[in-house]
């Protein structure tokens, strides 16, 4: 608790204690009604004071509908009615009494938001506080990483978190990213390669040659990403602040009615008025109407929804996509790097007549010299491995997309790439060949070269994202890929998706998830899963855009609604799993409170229940709201 | 220029409040809190010194939710 929290405690220790000692006293000795009434404002200005000074506040800075004037108008009704009836309906203790529950659930509320509201930043606390570097004079100074320069060398030692992203220079380590991606496994550290900041160095001394400034590192983007992820809020959270805006003023409209119009009516009729039955049902509704308990447990909620995800290295960018995920029916998914590992390998070598493997080889890898393509460089790779690149002079490259490379040296003209880019030079693919993978043509001088076989594996993990995504009630799975049809094919029907789509150019992608969104149910919604490299406008046009393993990668964490820190499919899963369990929970508080609420608004109109229940539907249902909002945190098992 | 503050309010409705009073101060191009965070992030306009116009967002804030806190 903290210092306000402790002071709102003893004034509510006090005031009970005075409350009670009140009621004893009462209990035994007869007491003039305007001297009780003095009696009774100790403990209720103890208790209220600040409520009051608040309301008195909202009124003359025409903030008047907030909880402060609710209670104010019903604790002082309550109290004038029982001087003007001495004491005979409403009354003092009731007055009182109510101010104090108030005081003790809102009091509740504060404890309980501020733990889970802690609970939740501690997940997420991945901000480090310091970086180590060398003084002129050659010590290990403590420095705050924002001051920090592009280029200065790091230390960090064994127990402490990498402050800046970077690249090892001295010392090898290994690694925890649990922090980022949820997963434990330690990764080992060289020279040489690169670290991202956030990650723990379980072993070693390393010294770290720092490439980007703190403000651009992965954890404070990550970081920025959470904390800014309440800025787009969800649909219901949007339905609640609209309520609140709406309820409140109503509410007091409807209680003055109440006050007022059936005593008129009685009194038309030629009946007695009743002032004072009707006066305190008014107040009566007044206590029961506060809308606290749906204010505060719907952003809770997703907050608690949130951070859960984030702890399992899923980054989701607002509540209105976690919303959304629960809402997924069709999903469409990259193929390279996304179900599959990405990472290819030359498994077969068809030279054309008249040129052999070595000559294919070392064509494909002169081809494909400038290009980043994971398959060019599982070309370059193997040419390398076999001593085939060589160092003939390039003069011109041109990059095709969706199709291949061409390249011009002094000596030869040499286009790679797929079936399409054969076709618009003039040959005719070989027919017949049936290769579950990659098939890279290669054409130099003219002539048809050969082509060469590459082979992606599909990832462990895709298997069961798969399966857990269709028992969670997606409908389509849908692979989108630039891959020949037979590859394509053969991945989908091993994985076991409903469809898809082959031979497909950057562009036709965004086409074609239009076309799926054209087909979607009403309110049903469309993910796009991808590596983030290159499929920037898919992930934005889609509903919600995934990208995975995006350690790193400022690409995707910047176009992608929800980032998957590691590669691993199947926490798609995982993040729709606790979509909709937090949905579940804000679905139960929004009927539960305001069903509630509703009940116990007619019951007071009706008289049925009196100011001790209208105080427990208040603060009770907050407290059972609050709590089920916290649930959010926990992750769902078996996911 | 953007700045984030780190802030101390009760309620989320309140927030919300602070949040809509922040954004009518004079210098302020744009301000979001965050009560999940206990955090206001103010876009300062053009030209503005984050020093002058905090206080007048302290006291736009302190108007609506008098318990309010904005650390500067």
């Amino acid at each position: 608790m903290n210092k306000k929290q402790k002071k709102v405690l003893y004034r509510i220790i006090i005031s009970s204690v005075l409350l009670i000692a009140l009621q004893i006293l009462l209990h035994f000795v007869e007491i003039p009604v305007i001297v009780q009434f003095v009696l009774y404002m100790v403990p209720y200005i103890v208790i209220g004071g600040d409520i009051l000074k608040k309301a008195f506040h909202g009124i003359t800075h025409k903030q008047i509908f907030d909880e402060c004037f609710l209670m104010t108008v019903a604790t002082i009704g309550a109290i004038v009615l029982g001087l003007v009836t001495s004491g005979e309906e409403g009354g003092f203790l009731e007055g009182v009494a109510v101010m104090l529950f108030y005081q003790t659930g809102e009091l509740f509320q504060s404890v309980a938001v501020g733990k889970s509201r802690k609970n939740i930043t501690d997940l997420m606390d991945i901000r480090p506080d310091y970086a180590n570097i060398y003084d002129e004079n050659g010590d290990l100074v403590q420095t705050d990483p924002d001051e920090i320069e592009i280029g200065t060398i790091i230390v960090v030692k064994a127990g402490e978190k990498i402050p800046i992203d970077g690249i090892v220079r001295e010392g090898s380590a290994t690694l925890d990213t649990s922090a980022l991606t949820g997963e434990s496994l330690p990764v080992p550290k060289e020279p040489g390669d690169e670290v991202i900041s956030g990650c723990v160095n379980l072993t070693g001394l390393l010294k770290i040659e720092t490439t980007r400034e703190f403000g651009e590192s992965t954890v404070s983007k990550i970081l920025d990403m959470v904390e800014n992820s309440s800025m787009k809020k969800s649909k219901s959270e949007n339905f609640i602040s609209k309520f609140a805006r709406y309820y409140t003023p109503i509410v007091c409209y409807l209680a003055l009615a109440l006050a007022l119009l059936p005593p008129i009516i009685l009194l038309i009729m030629g009946n007695a008025p009743m002032w004072g039955t009707w006066v305190i049902r008014a107040l009566t509704f007044l206590v029961i109407s506060c809308p606290c308990a749906l204010v505060i447990s719907i952003p809770l909620s997703f907050f608690g929804g949130i951070g859960a995800a984030s702890s399992n290295g899923i980054l989701v960018k607002g509540s209105n996509y976690l919303e959304a995920l629960s809402e997924t029916g069709i999903i469409a998914f990259d193929k390279t790097g996304t179900l599959t590992k990405g990472t290819f390998e030359v498994a077969k070598i068809l030279p054309a007549e008249g040129f052999d493997s070595n000559t294919l080889i070392k064509y494909a890898a002169l081809a494909e010299k400038y290009s980043d393509h994971p398959i060019a460089l599982s070309v370059k790779k193997y040419a390398s491995e076999n001593d085939l690149l060589t160092e003939t002079e390039i003069i011109e490259d041109e990059n095709i997309p969706g199709k291949g490379v061409r390249v011009k040296t002094i000596s030869n003209e040499i286009y790679a790439g797929n079936d399409a880019l054969m076709e618009s030079i003039g040959f005719k693919p070989i027919s017949g060949i049936d290769y579950p993978g990659t098939v890279i043509h290669v054409a130099s001088n003219g002539k048809y070269t050969g082509c060469i076989m590459i082979s992606d594996v599909v990832k462990p993990t895709s298997h069961k994202a798969v399966t857990s995504l269709k028992s969670s009630g997606i409908r389509r799975l849908v692979m989108l890929t630039g891959d020949r049809e037979e590859s394509a094919k053969h991945i989908a029907s091993e994985l076991g998706l409903t469809e898809y789509r082959a031979g497909l150019l950057p562009g036709d992608k965004v086409d074609e998830v239009e076309k799926l969104i054209s087909e979607k149910k009403p309110k049903e919604k469309l993910a796009f899963v991808g590596d983030g490299i290159n499929d920037a406008p898919v992930l934005s046009r889609a509903d919600i855009g995934i990208a995975m393993g995006a350690m790193g990668s400022d690409a995707a964490i910047e176009s992608a609604d929800v980032v998957l820190m590691d590669d691993d499919p199947a926490k798609i899963a995982l993040a729709m799993k606790i979509s909709k369990k937090c949905l579940t929970i804000v679905h139960q508080n929004i009927v539960f409170a305001i069903g509630i609420k509703v009940l116990c608004l007619l019951l007071g109109a009706l008289g049925i229940a009196n100011m001790w229940m209208a105080i427990f539907a208040d603060v009770g249902v907050m407290i059972i709201a609050v709590l089920n909002a916290v649930r959010c945190l926990k992750i769902p098992k078996n996911a | 220029m953007k700045k984030t503050y780190e802030i101390e309010v009760d309620c989320a409705a309140c927030a919300q409040k602070m949040e809509d009073a922040a954004k009518k101060v004079a210098g302020v191009a744009d301000a979001i809190v965050n009560f999940m965070t206990q955090k206001m992030k103010v876009e300062f306009s053009e030209g503005q010194e984050p020093a002058a116009v905090m206080p007048e967002v302290l006291k736009a804030c302190k108007a609506v939710e008098s318990d309010c806190e904005i650390k500067f």
